[in-house]
């Protein structure tokens, strides 16, 4: 029989938030090809109430590493942590969200153990006995899949809001196996010394909603209405490389190929022609709404609805109707 | 100071990819090469430490003979030496085995006390090669910097800030260390034709797989432990819809449409 398919939960502070038992749903599909069981597999400094919430969303068994040393987040630690769990149960994969925080864990577990992993996944599939990790390659143009032959775990890290999350279901629970894994501070060479909280808080890679803008917005005014239109609709505001570069917005803001990829369910892109290096961070979006004022723009082949025209008369305009239509 | 900068040639960003699928590889015809865009952050960072510290700086490249122009661009720049990192056995090298070689090179530089990487490359997207090359040399992991405050090489210490989910992390570590850059950290400078000049006769150095020690079978296609098993175009996205019509009509049904979706709350 198959391992099991152990699903990483991210969490900082322990804080719980429904996003990290997202991989549980495609964890579950997994293991029901394997006729495995979907695990959940957690590090932190308090992680009672992270593996009942586990449980809730469907892992059958949590493995646990506690302590001290992993109050807040420091990826080199609960690297050496995950490494260890994964090298003394070696499930068939373990799946990672592929954030900064996910990233820095799975690749410091995957190079402890001495192998590569699969990034930015957007395809899982058992296929041959082994799960086949498919992502994107070239902006998109390509889809590439791979299976890691000598990885025991195979790792992926898996581009968030790619697979449905599971349903939640408080009446499951699961059964909690916590190991001990020493590890002082004088074990590790980082240290959190401070935390600046981000005045704008920008989550792209979360978000549901990004309205973004690009060159054709024309100045950093642009963004202002962007705004406007992202807040009614309880979205992010994104920016293309050109935008960025003319330093109309921050860099946190960028979406492509030089600054994040995203999955939004609506990707509203303004002003922005559609380069390869900006479709490369969007094309995945569930629905894609271009507006620009150039009809040959490459967007709109990307576009799920197009509108030609310009983005100061529609996006006001769009905002006054979904005003009376939510009735806000 | 020993300061060392990974750098690695990628196809321009504006050029559209061909992949020739029955082969599995690409097709490099026309194609322009560029320094990776992240790297040309690290590399600045690299010569702006040069310059606030003291020290001397050592570019790394991995990848076939083209990738010289990439160190020739960096020998411009003013870096002292360069080392590319070229055999035929590192070729199909995944994520682990191209780390396992540069932290073989950079054991081959010896003593150096931190090194700079763009925190992910534009063409393999896969942003884990700094984290990976930590591990394996067992330097200090810092990732994702936005700014260097302070680098005390004596006192063994570097002091970073890190653009994280929510925020800013300071983080204080241990030297040596592996500093991943995101875009922004600083300007990267263009060089001068003088310093081109000068880069254009210097002789770059080539470090084979058995110069670096490493065992030609663990690397490259024959030790990535990632196989490819397909490549594919993915299908094209539906043909989308041109809403026509006078603004109010257009800005109706396109909110019409985008409520229907459920997604809006």
């Amino acid at each position: 029989m198959a391992n099991d398919v152990w699903v990483y939960i991210e969490h900082k502070d322990g804080a719980i938030a429904p996003m990290s038992f997202e991989l549980l749903g495609i964890g579950k599909q997994l293991a029901d090809a394997f006729g495995s069981s979907v695990c959940a597999f957690v590090v932190g400094d308090k992680v009672d109430d992270l593996a009942k919430e586990a449980g809730a969303y469907g892992a059958a068994k949590v493995y646990a590493v506690e302590g001290d040393v992993f109050k807040g987040f420091r990826g080199e630690a609960y690297a050496k942590a995950a490494a260890f769990l994964l090298d003394k149960y070696k499930p068939e994969i373990a799946l990672f969200r592929a954030t900064i925080m996910g990233t820095d864990v799975a690749a410091g577990a995957a190079a402890q153990l001495g192998f590569g992993l699969c990034t930015d996944t957007i395809g899982l599939a058992v296929d041959g006995g082994k799960v086949k990790m498919t992502r994107a390659a070239f902006g998109g143009n390509y889809s590439v899949s791979v299976v890691n032959e000598k990885a025991a775990p195979q790792i992926a890290t898996v581009r968030p809001k790619a697979f449905a999350m599971g349903e939640k279901d408080v009446s499951k629970s699961a059964e909690v196996i916590k190991e001990s894994f020493a590890l002082a501070d004088a074990d590790l060479s980082t240290k959190v010394v401070e935390f600046i909280q981000s005045a704008t808080s920008v989550n792209l890679v979360e978000a549901d909603i990004i309205v973004s803008g690009g060159r054709g917005l024309g100045n950093e005014q642009g963004f202002t209405v962007l705004q406007q239109l992202a807040d009614l609709l309880g979205g992010a505001v994104g920016a293309s490389r050109a935008a960025v570069d003319s330093e109309w917005i921050p860099y946190e803001h960028q979406v492509g190929q030089t600054g994040k990829t995203v999955k939004p369910k609506i990707y509203i892109a303004c002003g922005i022609s559609g380069a390869i290096q900006h479709l490369a961070g969007m094309r995945t979006s569930d629905c894609i709404v271009a507006i620009n004022k150039d009809p040959d723009a490459p967007i709109f082949k990307a576009a799920t609805f197009g509108i030609v025209g310009d983005y100061k008369e529609v996006v006001p305009k769009m905002i006054e109707k979904f005003k009376s239509k939510l009735g806000k | 100071m020993k300061i060392a900068v990974c750098l690695k040639q990628v196809p321009d960003t504006e050029a559209e990819i061909k992949w020739d699928i029955p082969k599995g590889t690409l097709s490099r015809d026309g194609m322009d090469s560029i320094t990776n865009p992240f790297d040309e952050f690290a590399l600045e960072e690299a010569l702006l430490t040069k310059e606030n510290y003291d020290g001397e700086i050592v570019a790394i490249s991995m990848g076939p003979e083209g990738a010289k122009d990439v160190l020739r661009n960096a020998l411009a720049l003013t870096v002292d030496q360069v080392a590319l990192c070229t055999d035929d056995a590192f070729a199909g090298s995944d994520t682990y085995s191209t780390a396992s070689v540069l932290a073989a090179a950079i054991k081959k530089v010896g003593d150096v006390d931190v090194v700079f990487a763009g925190k992910q490359s534009t063409d393999g997207n896969t942003g884990v090669v700094g984290a990976e090359l930590a591990a394996i040399l067992g330097f200090s992991p810092l990732t994702q910097v936005a700014k260097v405050r302070s680098i005390d090489a004596a006192g063994k210490k570097i002091v970073v800030e890190r653009a994280v989910e929510g925020g800013t992390e300071v983080v204080e570590a241990k030297l040596p260390a592996v500093v991943s850059v995101i875009k922004g950290i600083n300007e990267p400078r263009l060089p001068n034709l003088m310093g081109i000049r000068k880069a254009s006769k210097i002789d770059i150095p080539q470090w084979s797989a058995g110069d670096l020690g490493v065992d030609a079978g663990k690397v490259g296609a024959a030790g990535a432990s990632t196989k490819v098993v397909e490549i594919a175009v993915p299908p094209p996205r539906g043909a989308g819809e041109i809403l026509k019509g006078e603004i109010e009509e257009i800005a109706n049904t396109i909110t019409d449409k985008l409520i229907d979706l459920k997604v809006i709350k």
